[in-house]
């Protein structure tokens, strides 16, 4: 008796609290946000010439060697937004060690002098990091420059002007998002067809 | 390590202390019916969930009805999330058209969201669809957690009462908590988390060709709504694959606060309630104070660990140290807005706690780093740990640490002026065995099993053992974080892993229960001098060291063939 009255509470609660909680607060949540954030609330996407080329959080790739090149991705194919992850790939596995191996010796080509940073040469968590650390951009100003016979100084202002510091002051790490300094990049100085 | 890395550590524990006294006497308020500034708008919404499933809100329930009425509750939602997920194919809010789940990773995904594990062998991006994260995922993030916080409430008032027979109603509790405590910070801070670029929409998924000319399909969804009772409700099930990793689901270094103090609250502020509702504040503040040395010894390692980063990676070439413009440290699987700081944090938090969301990879972590977390998991989650379920686990440590005291200078143990007799110590026992117990022989079998249990293995060498010994820790201490390379989506590994995080669930509520009904009925002894204080930082020691004990003397021979030699053999150069 107590069971099978306590069943009933059991099942009647569960499509209640689903009612209010699985349905009228995210949708309540929804409308709100569409309303006051709407730019937020969408992933922040970019359009170019009326076509949409990306989201502001979201990495892309970029291989041309007058582009800025973000993180790699370990994504399935890289930079997959519609299935994000790492390599999981251990601190003893060989295939990490060699795998960075391949990736240094690609960056000292671009840059002989300097130390390659560690954000440069290792996947990200979510396959989609839309920032590189300044030294990782840094590292990439002298080949990005003599691709578009830009001036370093040139390239390095725009770098700067793009660099995020700490939020608030010390949350967070200086970031430089990748996307918008390559589009502010082909603004300022479109590449050499 | 950085100065500033050490000044956002300090601020994110600083944060926690202030927050626990404020939620803690809020939830005393609303769990003893006294008046909060929410009435007016929540009393009538309570009376009318009442009045439409036939609630009598005054009536109480023994110990025996109460742990029914979790198990029916959590075993009917647990039902419906199984069935959302097999019919989403021909439910609606469904624009990428995922069809049903599959039986076994349907019935793995329901038992790790009733038990507030959310441990996830699917990625929720290519496999949910926005009904099912909404009314099925999101919904067991409210009441799983909900559910917890009334059993803790539970324990607290078998401590508290004398000569009762009762604890208090089960649904009045669940209510209560849900109403009161998880839907104003929802809703609140679902719409902070917006303001910063988490993402709420029901769009089908955008498709952008990029700037040079590949295409990219940008996944969509409401995530802000769930991720904030996500982290508040210690679940930990991202609403994508990469968890809060993930740009949509965490932005900003100031949304990842938020984030990991989302993880500490409300189990932060329960600390604060046993101390009001017992009338021994100082008994709350001495268990808080050993939840944060645990925190904060944990974090430091790892802190350290990942700033030191991995020599195999500077003998390839990569340039490992911190300074201007660059965090240094291991990098792999972390995300540069949040750097080597915010994720040691995060990842001591949400192991601690039993959230399980992460914002970079545990399985690329160091060895000593990733052993943070694998430890953590395996003191069974009382470093404040899920909402509720680290406040009722920790009761059963601190019986044990009475007992021990007691049996040291040779006197019937008290606790707040109840003897502790043989009843409680079994059931303190019975909750510290069984979750070795299943971590350890479900370890065992599958690291002996080539068939089904080491052909999941990503990492080979001895990470590949971790991997399988976290599966197990995180599923029985319902933490739901993984040692990502193990492929857990196959019948061995959905039925284990499901069957450990609801034996880790409802073998951790129901003693406990057991000995709140024990303890509430009786009498109150007055204290004497042979009376051992719980309000002390002796106190706090002697707790600290019953759980790190119990925890090291359970763990340390399957951790030191697991990290600990990995982390010798990294540092000679091995690889695997």
């Amino acid at each position: 008796m107590m069971f099978a009255s306590l069943l009933r509470i059991a099942c009647l609660m569960t499509i209640v609290t689903t009612l209010l909680l699985g349905i009228a607060y995210p949708l309540g949540i929804t409308a709100v946000a569409q309303m006051v954030f709407p730019d937020r609330a969408n992933g922040q996407l970019i359009e170019r010439e009326g076509a949409l080329i990306g989201s502001r959080l979201i990495g892309q790739g970029f291989a041309a060697p007058g582009y800025f090149h973000p993180r790699p991705s370990a994504t399935a194919t890289p930079y997959d937004a519609a299935n994000s992850g790492g390599s999981q790939l251990g601190p003893t596995n060989r295939t990490l060690i060699d795998t960075v191996k391949t990736r240094v010796d690609a960056a000292r080509k671009d840059n002989p002098t300097a130390p390659v940073p560690i954000d440069l040469v290792t996947a990200s968590a979510s396959g989609l990091d839309p920032d590189l650390s300044p030294a990782a951009a840094a590292f990439q100003v002298p080949r990005v420059a003599r691709a578009r016979g830009m001036s370093e100084t040139d390239v390095r202002r725009l770098v700067a002007a793009h660099t995020d510091g700490r939020q608030l002051g010390f949350f967070g790490e200086p970031r430089v998002n990748v996307l918008e300094l390559n589009l502010a990049l082909d603004r300022a100085h479109p590449m050499p067809k | 390590m950085t100065t500033n890395g050490w000044l956002q550590i300090a601020c994110f524990l600083l944060a926690i202390l202030a927050v626990t006294p404020l939620l803690g006497a809020y939830m005393t308020r609303v769990f003893t019916r006294q008046h909060t500034w929410l009435d007016p708008l929540l009393g009538p919404t309570e009376r009318f969930i009442y009045r439409v499933t036939g609630v009598d809100g005054r009536r109480e329930m023994r110990w025996t009805e109460y742990a029914v009425a979790v198990l029916l509750f959590s075993g009917v939602s647990m039902l419906v999330l199984y069935a959302l997920q097999r019919l989403q194919g021909v439910l609606p809010w469904n624009p990428q058209r995922f069809g049903g789940v599959a039986p076994a990773l349907a019935f793995n995904t329901a038992a790790s969201f009733a038990t507030n594990t959310n441990w996830q062998a699917y990625a929720g991006e290519s496999t949910m669809s926005y009904l099912t994260q909404m009314a099925g995922l999101a919904y067991q993030n409210f009441v799983s957690a909900a559910t917890g916080i009334a059993v803790a409430i539970a324990v607290i008032r078998g401590i508290a009462q004398r000569e009762r027979e009762t604890l208090g109603n089960f649904w009045v509790d669940l209510v209560r908590a849900t109403l009161w405590v998880l839907l104003p910070i929802a809703i609140v801070g679902a719409l902070f988390l917006v303001s910063q670029g988490v993402v709420q929409n029901l769009r089908p998924y955008d498709t952008a060709r990029t700037v040079e000319g590949a295409t990219q399909v940008i996944a969509q969804g409401p995530v802000a709504s769930q991720e904030i009772i996500k982290q508040f409700g210690t679940n930990g099930g991202g609403f994508f694959n990469a968890n809060s990793a993930h740009p949509f689901e965490n932005p900003t270094p100031l949304t990842n606060f938020v984030e990991m103090l989302g993880i500490f609250a409300i189990s932060a502020g329960l600390t604060y309630t046993l101390g009001s509702m017992t009338g021994s504040r100082r008994h709350g503040w001495a268990i808080w104070a050993a939840m944060a040395v645990l925190c904060l010894a944990g974090v430091t390692v790892t802190y350290w660990a990942e700033a030191h980063g991995n020599p195999l990676l500077s003998a390839a070439g990569a340039d490992q140290t911190p300074g201007i413009g660059s965090s240094g440290g291991n990098m792999e699987g972390k995300e540069v807005r949040f750097g080597i700081a915010n994720t040691a944090l995060f990842s001591t938090v949400t192991t601690d706690a039993s959230c399980g969301a992460i914002n970079g990879w545990f399985d690329s972590f160091t060895p000593v780093g990733g052993l943070v977390p694998l430890a953590n998991l395996q003191l069974s989650e009382v470093v404040f740990g899920g909402v509720g379920a680290g406040l009722y686990g920790v009761v059963v440590y601190v019986v044990l640490s009475v007992f021990i005291a007691g049996l040291m200078v040779g006197r019937t143990p008290e606790y707040l002026g109840k003897k502790i007799q043989a009843f409680e110590v079994q059931m303190a026992m019975l909750t510290v065995l069984v979750f070795s117990l299943v971590i350890l022989t479900f370890t065992a079998v599958a690291s002996v099993s080539p068939g089904v249990g080491t052909s999941s293995i990503l990492n080979p060498g001895p990470h590949g053992l971790s991997e399988i010994l976290y599966a197990y820790s995180s599923g029985a201490a319902n933490n739901g974080s993984a040692f990502g390379g193990l492929n857990a989506n196959t019948p061995w590994y959905n039925t284990t892993i499901g069957l450990t995080m609801l034996v880790g669930r409802f073998f951790m509520i129901i003693p406990p229960l057991a000995m709140a009904g024990s303890l509430s009925r009786k009498k109150p002894v007055p204290p004497s001098l042979g009376t051992f204080p719980v309000t002390t930082p002796l106190f706090t020691a002697l707790l600290v060291g019953v759980i790190v004990i119990v925890g090291a003397l359970t763990f340390f021979p399957a951790l030191s063939l697991g990290p600990i030699v990995e982390h010798f053999l990294m540092q000679s150069g091995r690889v695997f």
